[in-house]
């Protein structure tokens, strides 16, 4: 009886709550629909309504990402230190020629400002090798948990996992696997192996950025990969098999073709993302040993913010040339997938 | 059923309405005064009641232990005693003060006080406590010229802007459990780089000692070595120099030390990166690191091994230690300059100083304190004569010593050295190239923002 009626009472209490956000809602379309949409629309016309809509959003956009951006082309023609723009005398182009003053363009020593000539070397390399190896291993994961494997739903899980991690936690659990002292130079050790300089050499130390950083990330782009892999009709392959084909040509005549617009996503956010670089490194290796694995964002982060004295022209001028070459990238590989797909 | 909805729907309404409205104020239980340890007590002071609203002041505070514990006491007192007076200690990772603060500054948003490093880098904006102060002539008589002076903007030769909280010195730390267990003698008061390298390398060889020999990755401890060596980092004008041989020599035993396997490379691969750690798990025989360590040392290691702080190695430059340490300033920007000068005041009273260096066991930059002495509230036996043997380090500290920390550009200097002498040290640049590139990042950040 006493249990019926606390039933009752929840019920009740669900009810009322209902009833309230029900009336709530009335209320507040009657007052948007009498005193705002409806003259609104009567004073602009139908046609400029979503723009109305868009506005909110917009304002936004335009306040925490296009006013930066303005913000940077003003701190890139201007002199340090002055933090405010009406206090920062004009400099023009110097920031630029600074950056340019190179005597031998492949040699970033003989460049004025030479540490954002390595960064951008090292952000090059780690691109070209960290996007290859994303898209690639991406794919083949994807091609694996799309197959009629065992477990196949906790395999999808455990891949993707690594994604919901803090990149800073990420770079703390792979430091305490390489350091000197780490996990794996015990077991190297334990082996009979001599420990391996992981993080204290340079071309160890970029390796492993790469490997870190595919591993940290390739979950996302296995999941794009495989939402395409199974919006692929299974009646091509039934009728492909019954031509004869095997996994070989299944995957270059139907699976390659039909997935390209899907790896074209995967490359171009892959590859910004491994130009954006930042987090990881910053944690795991610092940008060393030496200026190894010094990459752009980071000398942008350096220059702009974390030093105690800040060059914020250099940094902004950086981060203006990190952005056309990136723009750049974008329109040239969408164009030639155009032409392609 | 209906008139049941009706009177839950109500009373939701009610419990909304009720929510908006506004809180309850309570009010703030009695203040007791707090029992501490302090070897010295601020006697009870009749303090006048408030008649409006509390001046509040806010205090951007970092701590490189248990500071922000120890002055949240003394605030307790001088509340206790100035009732119109409230201080907000706004506790923030050392990161804000400075990456943050020099923004909030330029931005007109600065606190009323701060506790800081880099004496220079708010010149300009600081409060001149000499207008406000009962007796500016304590600050002068008290604390280091140079320091005073670093706060001061270029021209000004009297204001007060600020006081040095805690004096820091650099300093070796030694494993000696390590050297009896090698049967090898300590290195004595005038042992040189070349006898602490060739000694320590003999122990962690005997006992199977990973490293050797390290020193904190910065320009400041480095700097120890350099003068050291020899080498003057400031010239007589001011200006920083890197190309002396003591540099050279300094920067090429470190290399010395990585390239025979004596250190640990990882140390030297990021700014900030401290040989200390190595210390305090036994991995290391010897640290250059700093006062500053003591509590964390005899907290960490604990009774797994004896360990003391040895007098600087000597070179040609003699036995260098480098002073440091963390200044409490007001911002001019201030509401309420009059009570910030009252407060800082109560901070540089002796006895409360004296409490602050007893318990936190930071060496006294306040000579008053200094003379008397501190009776560090600690009972470990290491660390009394690891203070001690800082103190006396103190004696060590030479013009270019108590001069490089203070100067307006030694940031400079200390923001790219790490990573230009890490360059070095892969072999990424020659020793050539590298005093090069160092000599111009620091030009280059002096030219950016003239000290």
């Amino acid at each position: 009886m006493q249990k019926a009626m606390r039933k009752d009472l929840f019920q009740s209490i669900g009810d009322g709550i209902g009833a309230f956000f029900a009336t709530l809602y009335e209320w507040i379309t009657f007052v948007l629909d009498q005193f705002l949409f409806t003259p609104l629309q009567k004073l602009v016309g139908m046609r400029r309504m979503p723009y109305f809509f868009v506005l909110p959003n917009l304002l936004v956009f335009a306040l925490f990402s296009l006013l930066p951006m303005l913000l940077n082309f003003g701190y890139a023609f201007t002199k340090d230190p002055n933090l405010f723009l009406s206090e920062r005398p004009w400099i023009g182009m110097q920031n630029f020629q600074e950056i340019f003053d190179c005597k031998t363009i492949l040699d970033p020593n003989t460049c004025v400002v030479d540490l954002f000539w390595r960064a951008v070397g090292n952000t090059v390399q780690f691109v070209v090798f960290q996007v290859a190896l994303m898209v690639g291993v991406s794919m083949l994961t994807a091609l694996i948990l799309n197959g009629k494997i065992k477990a196949r739903g906790f395999f999808r899980s455990v891949y993707f996992y690594p994604v919901l991690l803090s990149p800073i936690v990420v770079a703390l659990i792979w430091k305490w696997i390489l350091q000197d002292s780490g996990l794996l130079n015990g077991i190297l050790i334990a082996l009979g192996i001599p420990a391996q300089p992981f993080m204290t050499d340079p071309n160890w130390a970029r390796f492993w950025m790469v490997m870190i950083s595919t591993w940290s990330n390739m979950g996302f782009y296995t999941l794009i990969l495989l939402a395409g892999l199974q919006s692929i009709p299974s009646e091509l392959y039934d009728a492909a098999k019954i031509d004869g084909a095997n996994n070989f040509n299944l995957f270059r005549s139907i699976i390659l073709p039909l997935l390209m617009p899907t790896m074209l996503v995967v490359t171009v956010l892959s590859l910004i993302r491994a130009v954006q670089v930042f987090d990881i490194v910053y944690a795991f290796t610092g940008g060393g040993p030496g200026s190894a694995t010094l990459y752009l964002v980071q000398y942008i982060y350096m220059n702009g913010f974390s030093s105690p004295i800040k060059l914020m022209g250099l940094a902004s001028t950086a981060s203006i040339l990190m952005a056309g070459v990136l723009v750049i990238m974008t329109i040239i590989q969408l164009a030639v997938r155009r032409n392609e797909v | 059923m209906k008139v049941n909805k009706l009177i839950i729907l109500l009373m939701f309404v009610a419990m909304l309405l009720a929510a908006c409205g506004p809180a309850a104020t309570s009010t703030p239980a009695p203040t007791t005064a707090m029992a501490t340890s302090a070897p010295t007590a601020v006697p009870p002071t009749t303090a006048p009641a408030a008649t409006s609203a509390p001046v509040v002041l806010h205090f951007m505070y970092y701590q490189d232990g248990a500071e922000a514990s120890i002055m949240a006491p003394l605030i307790t007192k001088f509340e206790l005693a100035n009732p119109g007076i409230m201080v907000e200690l706004d506790v923030v990772p050392y990161a804000n003060i400075t990456n943050q603060l020099p923004a909030q500054v330029k931005a007109g948003q600065a606190p009323d006080m701060a506790r800081i490093t880099n004496f220079g880098a708010f010149r300009g904006e600081l409060l001149d406590l000499s207008k406000y102060l009962s007796d500016p002539t304590f600050m002068t008589s008290n604390f280091a010229a140079p320091v005073l002076a670093a706060m001061r903007a270029p021209g000004d030769t009297t204001g007060l802007y600020g006081f040095p909280d805690t004096l820091t010195v650099t300093g070796p730390f030694v494993n000696t459990t390590l050297f009896q267990q090698a049967n090898v003698p300590l290195p004595g008061a005038n042992a040189t780089w070349d006898d602490w390298t060739k000694a320590t390398a003999q122990v962690a060889k005997a006992t199977n000692t990973k490293y050797a020999i390290g020193m904190d990755a910065t320009g400041h401890r480095l700097a120890s070595v350099i003068i050291s060596d020899g080498g003057t980092l400031l010239t007589s004008d001011g200006k920083f120099t890197i190309d002396t041989p003591g540099f050279r020599q300094a920067v090429t035993m470190l290399k010395s030390w990585q390239d025979q396997g004596l250190t640990d490379k990882q140390i030297w691969t990021k700014s900030g990166n401290s040989c200390i750690n190595d210390f305090m798990s036994g991995d290391m025989v010897f640290c250059l690191s700093g006062s500053w360590q003591v509590g964390n040392v005899a907290k960490t290691v604990g009774t797994n091994f004896d360990w003391q702080v040895v007098p600087a190695p000597t070179g040609a430059g003699g036995s260098v230690g480098i002073a440091g340490g963390s200044a409490v300033v007001a911002f001019k920007s201030t509401q309420h300059p009059a009570e910030v000068a009252k407060f800082m005041e109560f901070l540089m009273q002796s006895e409360n100083y004296s409490y602050f260096s007893a318990n936190t066991l930071a060496l006294p930059a306040e000579t008053t304190v200094a003379k008397a002495g501190v009776d560090y509230n600690t009972k470990d036996a290491n660390v009394k004569a690891a203070l001690n043997a800082f103190t006396a380090g103190v004696q060590n500290i030479s013009d270019q010593g108590w001069a490089l920390n203070p100067n307006p550009n030694a940031f400079a200097y200390y923001q790219n050295s790490v990573t230009r002498i890490s360059q070095y040290l892969t072999g990424e640049l020659t020793l050539d190239e590298m005093v090069q590139k160092l000599q111009s990042d620091i030009d280059t950040a002096i030219a950016q923002n003239p000290g």
